[in-house]
């Protein structure tokens, strides 16, 4: 099979409908940056609080904004989480700056409040199984010893305690549950089991009609110290690999590829911006994964290009590219066909938490592909036209 | 060429036999081989649920903790020596950063400045004394900045291992407690996996435990203004004002105490729950011999009137002394529950820590969240995976069957270093996984197009074979360089999640140097000299 035999496309011929492609779409993620919504930094970023909350039955997020805004919290926001059947929503919070600095946690426990004033609290001196640890569970069971393997002596009961309960949080985090039980008796599906673990655990545990699930609290010197370090890290990335492609090539080849690359980051940066997606930690992974990417299939066609230049030093430069080009395009679009694949995969498949990596590869991989053609090459092609015609200093000419 | 080839094929054996060992063991059961893959693939904290925080040491507590001391040290140090002096204060420059801690020390006479000089040279080498202008008997003694910034390192060290020794204490298992951030943020990560229920363990760990005894110059005060009144406003030199629910009826009452503790929980040499006279939980604590000296002689020069127990600020009970107390003592009131005197037992066992602790953030992975995450992690590798071995067979056919062998190898090696290493395998390291799947065939793609331009050129099969993988090797190297840079500086940069990213990409893409360029050329050569001349190669 084959999908393109031996193609002789003028690429450079219809580069500028592709350049101004690209410039629409730069500008377009820029002005949507200035004027739209800016970055929409995630909570790593930006700090604050976010505190994923799992409902039996259908949240009631008016009721809960409603409480939430009775304890004046700043920009409190509700967003559903997962697919609608899961009934979980991430309260989020902006870092409270009433509080004082050493309660972090001051955020989450406003919402805890507010959940357990509008789900009411559970009966006096009972735990709630749903939000409680495995540990928490193993304890109370090591001092009923509803199995009786009290006289095995301590450390066997402890053991079996500790299996027991791990199993049965494990029972209660798996699916369809997912982390809320609605009934004790269900434990009864969990092997080892007996009604008189049951009895012990309606003795002293209720069910909570929702779960915390996750929380999360960035204080204000961490969100700032990541964003420092993000941009370091990003122009460390770039300027990294100009130099390696300047050692392997030349100056204006590594010009070239960061140029590209830098034009693939606004670009999936603008897709961000656009699209309201929030920028996490893990979409700056993928944004330096994406660097390297684009790097790697700039650096194909760089290679042939360069194989040509050795083997027909004569041929007309422009000529030379647009066959590089073609020579590598099968394998270009089959790679980034391929990787495209794997991380779409992983945006489908990959669940919440991955989702904007996912995301940022996914847009990437596109444009990653299409700026090795359109962008590095064409900037290479134009420095060897300058220099044909001796527009470029001899001193840039050495360099 | 046969044994060559035989070689190298007995080679691949190997290293394949040997990853498999080194992810499953040598198992002689169905449990012990889930156990083998359990205890070597370490799960992050996003994948196993936990808790994960960063904490800030408050170093320059410390500082103050040791200046405070070299103060009182002063004081008595002049009085041994018969240096008389009009006054002695402290006059930190709080303003730089990190703060200068002095101390100013006026109305030297003249003819006993060489004394003091050599009094400081002598007793307080950490400081150096030098002359204020302005002043001839005022002298200023400076705590030199190399002598701060080790005592800031210290408490960093100091702080990092009492919080080990709490999380041993609670049992944790795997906890990792390391320095985070730049050199001069005196921050630690402390992650514990499988803790989901974090405000107790936050509590145990971030609680100074400051034990003080100290002596109460006057109070009760039913409110803060009422003590102030009675003092004009201003305490008195070396006084501060603290607060506690110390009486029978819960009161908050203030208390002007000694602002210098008589001792503190560094005399302590054990601490256990115990339970008070009214059979309420308390906590019992003894000293060392060289606390119990001091807490005699204090307790003795001062009987009939209050000591204040002082935990982290807080004045726990001020009972009357009736005696001299030597080397025990009881923490009463507080409204301990048996579970909190017996955790405040703990942390005054593990020592107090040196300076404050300041949380910077707080994550809580749920265990469903983490389950979740596995789940939908396998999926997406293993549709992504499918996906693309499908395609690279119904594209390439014979070749595409090599091209996969050689991804299958790729993930299992991957998998086998990351389990001997004892790397974590994090959500995003998931991720890296299929990252290295849709990358990692990349090589091969390279060079079976580059296989197939050779046989268009007219090659015969054998050396459109060596062309293809030895023009494709030198693009594969470039690529591979740049992309591992980029990991490079992810896991220079990342923590947790992220560096797991960087490494699995890391590992993948290095074996997928061997598996692609290796593997699939043993592959190639095995089926050529199978092949019967003029059949045309699969590809």
């Amino acid at each position: 099979m084959e999908f393109f035999h031996e193609p002789k496309i003028d690429w450079m011929g219809i580069k500028w409908y592709f350049i101004s492609l690209s410039l629409a779409l730069a500008l377009t993620g820029i002005v949507s940056m200035i004027v739209h919504h800016g970055l929409v930094y995630g909570i790593d970023f930006r700090g604050g609080t976010l505190v994923y909350v799992k409902f039996a039955e259908s949240p009631r997020v008016d009721a809960l904004r409603h409480e939430l805004d009775k304890q004046s919290l700043r920009n409190a926001t509700i967003q559903p989480y997962g697919p609608a059947s899961d009934h979980a929503v991430i309260v989020g919070l902006d870092l409270q700056t009433t509080a004082s600095s050493n309660a972090l946690d001051t955020g989450k426990q406003a919402i805890v409040s507010s959940l357990s004033d509008l789900y009411g609290k559970g009966p006096e001196g009972k735990t709630d199984f749903n939000n409680a640890s495995p540990q928490t569970v193993a304890d109370h069971l090591t001092a009923d010893d509803p199995l009786g393997v009290g006289p095995k002596g301590l450390d066997a009961a402890t053991k079996t305690y500790r299996d027991l309960a791990d199993a049965m949080v494990t029972y209660r985090n798996a699916p369809p549950r997912s982390g809320l039980l609605a009934d004790l008796n269900d434990l009864r599906n969990v092997p080892g089991v007996t009604p008189a673990v049951i009895s012990t655990l309606t003795k002293d545990f209720y069910l909570a009609s929702y779960a915390i699930t996750n929380t999360k609290i960035v204080g204000p010197k961490v969100g700032s110290d990541l964003r420092r370090q993000a941009l370091y890290v990003t122009l460390a990335g770039l300027g990294a690999m100009m130099i390696y492609i300047w050692f392997r090539f030349e100056l204006i080849y590594g010009v070239a590829a960061v140029v590209a690359t830098f034009h693939d980051v606004i670009i999936t940066l603008g897709f961000f911006s656009l699209l309201n997606k929030e920028i996490t930690l893990t979409v700056i992974a993928a944004l330096l994964t994406l660097v390297g990417y684009s790097m790697n299939d700039t650096i194909v066609v760089f290679d042939r290009i360069r194989e040509n230049v050795h083997a027909n030093k004569r041929e007309d430069f422009t000529k030379l590219v647009d066959r590089s080009i073609n020579q590598t395009l099968s394998r270009t679009i089959l790679t980034s066909g391929l990787t495209f694949l794997a991380v779409l995969s992983l945006f489908l498949f990959g669940g919440e938490v991955i989702h904007g990596f996912a995301f940022c590869l996914v847009v990437g991989v596109i444009i990653g592909t299409y700026s090795s053609i359109f962008i590095a090459s064409p900037i290479v092609v134009y420095f060897y036209q300058r220099l044909a015609k001796g527009t470029v200093s001899q001193r840039v000419k050495v360099a | 060429m046969e044994t060559k080839i035989r070689g190298r094929a007995i080679f691949i054996l190997v290293v394949v036999v040997a990853c498999i060992l080194g992810i499953i063991g040598l198992p002689k059961n169905v449990q012990e081989l889930k156990d083998n893959v359990h205890n070597r693939i370490h799960l992050g904290l996003d994948l196993s649920g936990g808790t994960n925080q960063i904490l800030q040491v408050q170093v320059e507590d410390a500082v103050n903790i040791t200046a405070g001391e070299a103060l009182e040290r002063l004081k008595d140090e002049l009085k041994a020596k018969n240096i008389p002096y009009a006054d002695i204060q402290s006059d930190d420059d709080k303003t730089q950063s990190p703060p200068i801690h002095r101390i100013l020390i006026k109305g030297i006479p003249q003819e006993r400045s060489s004394d003091l000089q050599a009094l400081a040279t002598d007793q307080f080498s950490d400081w150096d004394l030098v002359r204020v202008p302005g002043d001839v008997t005022a002298r200023e003694l400076v705590l030199k900045v190399s002598a701060a910034a080790s005592i800031r390192d210290q408490a960093l060290v100091q702080a990092r291992e009492t919080i080990r020794r709490r999380i041993d204490a609670l049992g944790v298992a795997e906890p990792t407690i390391a320095e985070y951030g730049q050199q001069g943020d005196y921050e630690l990560v402390v992650q514990l996996p499988g803790v989901d229920d974090p405000t107790r363990v936050r509590d145990i760990m971030q609680s100074t435990a400051l034990l003080e005894l100290k002596l109460v110059q006057d109070g009760p005060y039913p409110t803060r203004e009422a003590a102030l009144a009675a003092h004009g406003g201003v305490l008195p030199p070396d006084t501060q004002l603290l607060s506690g629910s110390t009486g029978e009826t819960g009161n908050e009452s203030w208390y002007v105490l000694n602002r210098i503790a008589a001792v503190t929980g560094r005399d302590l040499s054990g601490a256990e729950p115990s339970h008070d006279q009214a059979g309420r939980p308390s906590v019992n604590f003894t000293l060392n011999r060289d606390g119990a000296q001091r807490f005699g002689r204090v307790t003795g020069a001062n009987i009939n009137k209050l000591l204040a127990i002082v935990l982290d600020n807080r004045v726990y009970s001020a009972p009357v002394i009736n005696g001299q107390i030597t080397d025990r003592g009881e923490i009463t009131g507080g409204n301990f529950t048996p579970q909190s005197a017996n955790d405040l037992a703990l942390v005054l066992r593990s020592g107090a820590l040196p300076a404050s602790i300041k949380p910077l953030s707080e994550e809580v992975v749920g265990p469903s969240l983490g389950a979740d995450s596995i789940r939908h992690g396998i999926v997406a590798s293993i549709v992504g995976l499918l996906a693309v071995m499908g395609f690279m067979f119904v594209y390439y056919r014979g070749s595409g069957v090599n091209a996969n062998v050689a991804l299958a190898l790729n993930l299992l090696i991957l998998v086998a270093v990351l389990a001997s290493f004892g790397a974590t395998l994090t959500l995003p390291g998931i991720a890296g996984v299929i990252l290295t799947v849709g990358m990692g065939v990349d090589s091969n793609v390279l060079i079976f197009e580059r296989i197939r331009e050779e046989l268009r050129l007219g090659k015969a099969v054998g050396a459109a074979v060596a062309a293809g993988f030895e023009q494709a090797f030198r693009t594969i190297i470039d690529t591979h360089v740049t992309t591992v840079v980029s990991a490079a500086i992810l896991f220079a940069f990342g923590t947790g999640p992220i560096r797991g990213f960087a490494v699995t990409l890391t590992i993948g893409l290095i074996a997928n140097l061997f598996t692609s360029v290796f593997v699939s050329r043993v592959i190639f050569d095995f089926l050529l000299t199978r092949r019967e001349k003029g059949v045309a190669l699969s590809i």
